[in-house]
Parts: C-alpha cells; sequence; structure tokens
C-alpha cells in the first residue's frame, strides 16, 4: 500500500457540448481548471505539479503539456503528459495518486481533455492501431465494440432488446447532470428503431462526440483535511493494458477489466463488490459493455449481466446505482472521460453529486476504457484507507 | 460580450506522412503472401500459441519466437460486424464505402485472429463460426491488400 | 531519496533500423536493462512506456511496445514526451510505496517520418503554424537571441560540435562519430541563421530503457546502483514572444529544486559529469548555464578552455551527446543512462572520474519544458 494517504478535494468540469466554437482548446482548459481551483478553494498559486492528457490527432497538436500553458496555469510549474488513448482520463488520475502518494508533490491538477469537433474522430481512432496490420479494415472505436458485442451475444445470448435498456438507464440519469452534453430521456423501442451503425449497436447505443475538459485537484493528507471535510480517499489503483493487437483479445469477455478488478479489490481487501460498493462510475462507451463488464468486474457472474441490469439493481434507487452522471453515452470528450468518471465517483464520496447523488455512499468505483480494450480502475472511499 | 460569429481555422490539406518498418517478422509475412500466397504465424516455444501476425514476442510469456508456421488460408469467423456508418478513411482522406463486412478470422492453425474485409453480399450467410476463405487481388504488392476480403465456404 | 537506477539497456543510435520496428527496439533496450540489472521480467513490478503519438504516426503509440516491455500482467501507464519525464513518474511509482521496481522504456524512429512536419505541429495551430516554423528555425531564433545576449560566438558554437562529434568516437551507441574542425562547423551548410548543418543534431532511431527500484529491492541485489538524489521539472510560457528566449528560466528553476533535493549547494563545484540536451550546439552552452554548471554567458569560454572536454574539470556529454545521434524521445533517458555508466565506472573508453552527475531532458520548442536528474554513485 501507499506510503501516505491522497485525496481528492477538488472537481471541475465544463458544460460538456457537441461544438465549443466559442473557446481555443486552452481557454476549454482553463474552465475546468477554474472550476476545480474553485470548488477546492485554492488558488494555482497552491498547486505543485500538473498532468494534462488528450489524444494528439484530435486536435492535431503535438506537445499538448507545452501548448496548453496559458490555460492549464502551468507557468513555471511542473507539467507532465499522460496519454494512453480513451483510458487517457484514468490514466491521469492514476498518476496524481503516485505523485502525491510518492512525496514528490503536496497538491497535484490533474487535467484531461478533448475538443472532438475539431477532427474526424473515427478517423482519428482508426490511426490508433496498427498502420500495416489493423488500419485497413478498422473503422473506430465503434467497430471494436460491435466485434466485442457480437461475441458475447454469440456466446451467452444476450439481445439488443438487453443493450438498449442500458442505454435507457445511462440517458435517464444524464437528465440529472447539467454538466451532460445529451440529456434526454429515450425509450427501449426508439434505441432499437434508431439507425443501425455496426451490427448489433444502434445509434442510441453508443456515446456522441463531445467538446470537453474535466479537472482533478489530489492532495497528502496534511493539506486535504484543511481543504476539505469530506475527502475522496483513493483507497487503491490497478490497470491492465493488456493487449498489442487487436486479434489478440479474447472477444466477448473483458479480460483487462476481470484482472484489474480482482487487483484492485484484493489491495482494499474487498470481497463482496456488488454488496460492498454502493456506485460505479464506468467508462462505458456503449450499450452493451454495461452487460458485459459487470460481469468482468465481479458484480455478478458470467451470462448474468442483463438480468442484473433488468432487475433495475443499477438504476438509481437501485442496489447498485452505475453512472448516476448518465456516463460516457451522454457524453464523452475522450482525453477527458475517465477522469470525468473520477471526478463524478468522487463528488459522490463527497456528498457533492446534487441531483444526481446516490445517499450514504462509502466506496465508490471509477473505471477508464480505451486502447486495445485496456481497462483503469481506482477505488474511491469515505473513510480513510489503511496505510 | 458581444455577439459574434466565432471564426473556424482549417488545417488545410495537412499530411503527415510515414514509412512504417515492419520488421523481420513482418517482412517475411508479406514476402510469404506475395510470392506464394500463402499465411504465415509464429509458434511461441513455451506456450505453443501461434501468432497471427507474426511478431518478436509473444506477450503472455515474454519471450521470443522464431519458429514461422503456415496457417490458413481458410478459417472460422471468430467474431464480426457490419459498417453501415458513414466516415472519413484516414488511410484516403476520403469517405470508406459502406457497408462492409470487418470480421475476426480464425485461419486455421492459429490462435489469434486476423483481421479483414469479410464478404457481406449475402448477410444471412456472415455468422460466427462460419467457415471462410480469402479472396486475393491480381496484382501482387505485399501488403495486407493482396488480400481483397474473405468470403465465406457455401 | 530512496530510490536507485539498477539497470540500463541502450540500442545503439542509427539513422535508419530499418528492419526494426518498435516493439523489436523496446525489446532489445529492455532485455539488456533486465540482464544489466541480473534481474527476470518477472521481478519487474509495473511499467512506464514512453513514446510520442505524432513521432510514431499512430494515436495511442504506446500500444504498439506493450508485449515488447513485459506489460500483460502489470500495472502500467504511458508518458508521452521526453524519456526524463517517463523516468520521472516511474520514480514517483517506485517512491509511492505501491511498487518496488519500475521498468521504464523510451523509443522513438525518426527515420519514419519528415521531422520538420512533426515538429511544426508543436506551433498554435492558429496563430503560428502557417508560417512554417519548425524545431530547426525556431531553435535558430533562439540561438541568435542568446549568441546577442552574451556575446556567445559562431566559433564557440562550432567548438562544442567538434567536442561531442569527437567524444563520440569513444562511444559505441553514438550514430556520428568524426574528427571535425571550427572551419569544418562554419562551412557547413547554413540551414537557419546562425545554424550551419554541424550545428544540429541528426534524425535518429533508438531505444532507451531503465529501472527505478526501491531501497528494500536494491538490498537484494548484486548490482551497483545509482542513487537518485533529486528530480525535478519545470515548464515555460508557450508563446516564443512571451519567453526570453536567450534564458533559460525553467531549467534553472528545475535544477535549483533538484539540486536542493539533493543537498548540492555549488553545483559547479559538486557536479562532476553533465550529460545535457543538446539538440543544437547553442542548446549545450545555454543549458550548461541554466544548470547552474557556468555562470550566464560564460559557458563559450569555458569551453574554449577545455573545462568541458572528457579530461577537463567538468566534462558535459562525454557520450557525444543528441549532437551524435538524437532519437528524440528516447534522447533524455539515454542520458541518464550515460551518466549511471559513468558513475558506475562502467563507460569504457568514454569513462571519466565521476562521483555525482546530473542528467536533463527536454519538451516542446526552444526548451520550453525540462527535467533534470542528479544522480550519486552513493546512497
Amino acid at each position: 500500500m501507499a506510503k501516505r494517504r491522497v485525496a481528492i478535494v477538488g472537481t471541475g468540469q465544463t458544460h460538456h457540448r457537441s461544438h465549443r466554437p466559442d473557446v481555443n482548446g486552452q481557454e476549454l482548459i482553463h474552465e475546468a481548471v477554474t472550476r476545480a481551483l474553485e470548488d477546492a478553494d485554492l488558488s494555482i498559486k497552491n498547486i505543485d505539479a500538473i498532468l494534462i492528457g488528450n489524444m494528439d490527432h484530435f486536435e492535431g497538436i503535438n506537445y499538448v503539456d507545452c501548448w496548453s500553458i496559458d490555460g492549464s496555469g502551468g507557468y513555471h510549474k511542473p507539467v507532465i503528459k499522460l496519454t494512453t488513448g480513451g483510458t487517457t482520463g484514468s490514466t491521469l488520475a492514476i498518476g496524481g495518486y503516485h505523485f502525491v502518494a510518492s512525496g514528490m508533490f503536496d497538491k497535484v491538477l490533474i487535467i484531461g481533455w478533448e475538443k472532438n469537433s475539431e477532427s474526424d474522430t473515427t478517423g482519428a481512432i482508426t490511426t490508433a492501431f496498427d498502420p500495416v496490420w489493423d488500419r485497413l479494415v478498422f473503422a473506430g472505436a465503434i467497430s471494436g465494440l460491435a466485434v466485442e458485442a457480437q461475441a458475447y451475444m454469440a456466446k451467452y445470448g444476450a439481445t439488443d432488446r438487453d443493450g438498449a435498456r442500458v442505454s435507457v438507464r445511462d440517458r435517464k440519469h444524464a437528465c440529472n447532470n447539467p454538466y451532460a452534453q445529451l440529456r434526454k430521456e429515450v425509450t427501449l423501442e426508439e434505441v432499437l428503431a434508431s439507425p443501425m451503425l455496426a451490427d448489433p449497436i444502434h445509434l442510441l447505443d453508443v456515446c456522441p462526440r463531445t467538446d470537453g475538459a474535466c479537472a482533478v485537484i489530489m492532495a497528502s493528507e496534511e493539506y486535504a483535511e484543511k481543504i476539505t471535510s469530506t475527502p475522496d480517499w483513493i483507497w487503491a489503483t490497478a490497470n491492465r493494458h493488456k493487449y498489442t493487437y487487436l486479434g489478440d483479445v479474447n472477444w466477448g469477455e473483458l479480460d483487462s477489466m476481470a484482472q484489474a478488478s480482482q487487483d484492485l479489490f484484493k489491495k482494499c481487501g474487498i470481497t463482496e463488490p456488488r454488496k460492498q460498493i454502493d456506485v460505479i462510475e464506468m467508462y462505458q462507451p456503449y450499450s452493451f459493455a454495461g452487460i458485459i463488464w459487470i460481469e468482468d468486474m465481479g458484480i455478478v457472474p458470467r451470462g448474468k449481466g442483463a438480468e442484473y441490469i433488468w432487475s433495475g439493481a443499477t438504476d438509481m434507487g437501485g442496489e447498485l446505482p452505475i453512472n448516476p452522471s448518465g456516463g460516457v453515452i451522454a457524453c464523452n470528450p475522450i482525453g477527458a472521460t475517465g477522469l470525468i468518471r473520477c471526478a463524478e465517483a468522487a463528488m459522490q464520496v463527497m456528498g457533492k453529486a446534487e441531483g444526481r447523488q446516490v445517499p450514504d455512499v462509502n466506496f465508490a468505483v471509477s473505471t477508464g476504457f480505451g486502447g486495445c480494450m485496456w481497462t483503469d480502475m481506482i477505488l474511491h472511499g469515505k473513510k480513510k484507507p489503511n496505510l | 460580450m458581444e455577439n459574434i460569429e466565432y471564426i473556424i481555422i482549417e488545417s488545410g490539406k495537412a499530411v503527415q506522412p510515414f514509412n512504417y518498418s515492419v520488421g523481420m517478422y513482418g517482412s517475411k509475412f508479406f514476402y510469404e503472401l506475395k510470392n506464394n500466397r500463402k499465411f504465415l504465424g509464429v509458434r511461441c516455444p513455451k506456450c505453443n500459441k501461434v501468432y497471427v501476425p507474426p511478431r518478436r514476442v509473444c506477450g503472455d510469456c515474454f519471450v521470443e519466437m522464431k519458429e514461422f508456421v503456415e496457417v490458413g488460408p481458410q478459417g472460422t469467423i471468430g467474431t464480426f460486424t457490419i459498417l453501415r456508418f458513414a466516415f472519413i478513411d484516414p488511410e484516403t482522406g476520403t469517405q470508406k464505402p459502406i457497408p462492409y463486412g470487418y470480421g475476426f478470422i480464425k485461419l486455421d492453425g492459429a490462435d489469434t485472429l486476423f483481421q479483414h474485409y469479410i464478404d457481406v453480399h449475402d448477410e444471412s450467410k456472415v455468422k460466427i463460426g462460419a467457415r471462410v476463405e480469402p479472396v486475393f487481388s491480381e496484382e501482387k504488392k505485399g501488403t495486407i491488400k493482396d488480400i481483397l476480403y474473405f468470403r465465406v465456404i457455401d | 531519496m530512496e530510490a536507485a537506477i539498477i539497470g540500463i539497456g541502450m540500442t545503439t543510435i542509427e539513422k535508419s533500423k530499418i528492419g526494426a520496428t518498435y516493439a523489436d527496439l523496446v525489446w532489445e533496450a529492455v532485455n539488456k536493462a533486465l540482464n544489466d540489472a541480473g534481474i527476470g521480467i518477472e521481478d519487474i513490478d509495473n511499467v512506464i512506456t514512453t513514446s510520442s503519438d505524432f513521432w510514431d504516426g499512430r494515436t495511442i503509440s504506446c500500444m504498439a511496445v506493450g508485449d515488447a516491455s513485459g506489460v500483460r500482467y502489470k500495472n502500467c501507464s504511458a508518458v508521452e514526451g521526453d524519456g526524463t519525464f517517463g523516468a520521472a513518474y516511474a520514480l514517483a511509482r517506485t517512491l509511492s510505496g505501491d511498487y518496488n521496481t519500475t521498468l521504464v522504456t523510451a523509443h522513438s524512429k525518426g527515420s519514419e517520418s519528415i521531422s520538420s512536419i512533426i515538429t511544426n505541429a508543436a506551433f498554435d495551430p492558429i496563430y503560428q503554424r502557417s508560417f512554417g516554423l519548425d524545431m530547426i528555425s525556431a531553435s535558430a531564433m533562439q540561438a541568435r537571441a542568446y549568441m546577442h545576449a552574451t556575446g556567445t560566438t559562431a566559433e564557440q558554437l562550432a567548438l562544442v560540435s567538434c567536442k561531442n562529434h569527437k567524444n563520440a568516437k569513444d562511444n559505441p551507441y553514438a550514430q556520428l562519430p568524426m574528427d571535425i574542425t571550427v572551419e569544418d562547423v562554419l562551412n557547413s551548410e547554413m540551414i537557419a541563421d546562425p545554424l550551419h548543418k554541424l550545428d544540429c543534431s541528426p534524425v535518429s532511431d533508438g531505444c532507451c530503457a531503465i529501472i527505478i527500484a526501491n531501497a528494500d529491492f536494491v538490498k537484494k541485489l548484486n548490482v551497483k546502483p545509482v542513487w537518485i538524489k533529486g528530480v525535478a521539472f519545470c515548464a515555460d510560457a508557450y508563446f516564443m514572444g512571451d519567453r526570453d528566449l536567450s534564458k533559460a528560466r525553467a531549467l534553472e528553476e528545475a535544477a535549483k529544486k533538484a539540486y536542493t533535493m539533493a543537498g548540492i549547494t555549488n553545483p559547479q563545484k559538486e557536479i562532476d559529469i553533465a550529460e545535457v540536451y543538446d539538440a543544437f550546439t547553442y542548446q549545450e552552452l545555454m543549458w550548461i548555464e541554466g544548470l547552474g554548471l557556468a555562470e550566464y554567458g560564460k559557458a563559450g569560454t569555458m569551453l574554449e578552455k577545455g573545462m568541458f572536454n572528457k579530461d577537463g574539470r567538468l566534462p558535459v556529454n562525454p557520450s557525444g551527446g543528441l549532437l551524435s545521434g538524437h532519437p528524440v524521445i528516447a534522447a533524455g533517458l539515454y542520458r541518464i543512462a550515460e551518466v549511471v555508466l559513468q558513475l558506475r565506472g562502467q563507460a569504457g573508453e568514454r569513462q571519466v572520474n565521476a562521483r555525482r552527475g546530473v542528467a536533463q531532458g527536454v519538451n516542446g520548442l526552444c526548451g520550453q519544458s525540462h527535467c533534470v536528474w542528479v544522480l550519486d554513485k552513493d546512497k
């Protein structure tokens, strides 16, 4: 376990939109940073170091850590860039935790951002894959997700109606979140009647393209308790970026989630995740993942994901609400998305989630997804973790 | 603030050309594909898994692989989808023709899946587990495009 | 600090490693580092890879080297930028208490792209990019500003090139070992005034890996650890017009912090060797001053006196530096690895007498962001 405790003491995010022509990238970043500093009642002078990330080819800017200084507040501060694709936001949060836990810094500002409106998102994601082997046929995130859903359906007999139920849940939850981009309830029939993008994924099964930024402030124990009376303690982090080639993936199960969860829960003594965890903010870019990945996380046994979703257990007011924010289906500024999950989980623990607050949250899990079916995970807690 | 119309600056036709090395393993694969219309995989000396495309390192065992083995050309569909939405192909800068079949094919003798197009002329035949065979281009260039697509064997 | 570098691995630096993929390069460097430390991949409990989506020509460039760096069943992460920054995050993970041993890799193949297009993308797309600026033209402006402010001469810049290319003759990993004269440099093609071709580092391919371990793990090993005494990084303003280009203020701040961590009060006396980020000749002099190893504007004169030569009072870049091989993202990590070899007394023909050394890495244009490492033979 860590040498010293680390907590989230403030969060900020933009009101996410499909297109923000009113601001440039630095200004978008600055909005989120300002809100996080306000939330923690700190000034940029109090920040020791900055971690920032996005995916380069969405905006076409090289050395974003250097370019973003005016927005991030990194002038004459340590600034470092972490990027791992879709997992970038969660990777940044895990990075901030380690920099503070190490004693190298006491207070760090973590920033994830993306202006997906500035390029063709699918084209840019396609360039994430091997130029020689994968790029010809790959069609961005949707194609990779569609083959996962196909494999799972063939194995466990799930239907596109099951997938649609998850979309209905997240889109309903998003109505409680003023920062979400898409805030409109949909019905099962509307999801199923929406255009087929890549079998079995309909338009309303997947995330939109988004411009947005998120900022999170982490502090060491010594400072955290002075900054806020309700710090969100980071209990542990775990991740698996298992695969280099898409063809190696065990399609239909998310191995990286299964292994990262086991690692995470073992570190924290979580033995019955379904009972011990109060809320999950999952980087779930499309509906079927809401069924498959809770099985990998060990919330329900294999093949039982759909049944659990239909029971209403993951809806607001249920046994284990998932994505009270509306999740990724309601908004996906890619480099920020994983960090938004982290920020939303922190808000749940801190009791700051307002209209989307789940009562009495002791433990929350936030996740990141991206790359070649990779997973990042963070366990957040109201009580201090043991050292 | 004034109500003004926001300006967008276009990057123009900026391109960043690259010359990607495929290395010894990839080169062997493409020579074999070009000259003999055969597929090469590589076997891990520790776990015996056969990887396609061939590469130096077994990610599971962290050992170097040296034993090339012929796989395919036939195989089964491991998983697939049919792309029905339009997007810009970063290879060409133009819209990708849709619909197209995107498949992960388990070539006979391989343990990993090989990505390529699947012919979706008759969508009802395209299923997980269906047997497929490659259709090669007339021109032999030694790239992934030497295979036009895989089609379901009746 | 309770952490040390226990293993390093470098590939040779070459103009074009045409037969090698990124993964091939990483595999070679990682195995060399593991062998160097006398441990296996199972002893590594987490991994940081360092790469750049721009330089590698693919989004999520870290994906290409996952298998080759052994991440399959491990916690891992990826830094974009110079390898010294990747190593800084690796140090944080090692010191956090969550991990014992962190493997760091950094790779680059400049041969696969057109570097001026890649570095042009570092300029602001709205205000600057359309002028066609690249790293060389921007650095030429900085060189001019530095020479104007300090009176440093073109001959002094040329001397850096002579020294480093000569040093490279003792480095089996270097790309451009050669004997050249000041006249050769001044007579080489003028690329961007005042920078001649031989004032500029070449385009290169290479990969470097290092392993950082905490003090408890080091005890179990039978290797000579090199102890990490101070690490700091700092960024300056983005727009070049917002900075005084003739000064390296971010480097000064990073160096000051790293020295404070290391308990160093007089770096000119207490540092025995420096491996600095000499992407251009003038940068070696600027960075020497920024690192507090010479007074501002005096490095050129000290160089003329031979102080930074291999047999001088403070050898700078006995490896031959970036001027003799510049695999962009890996370049700073090579600097760390070279200092490690020197402090262990294993630098072969390029060995100097050193107990304590400093290594430096750079991100962005004209040294906008710097990372400084202070390393020591003793704990």
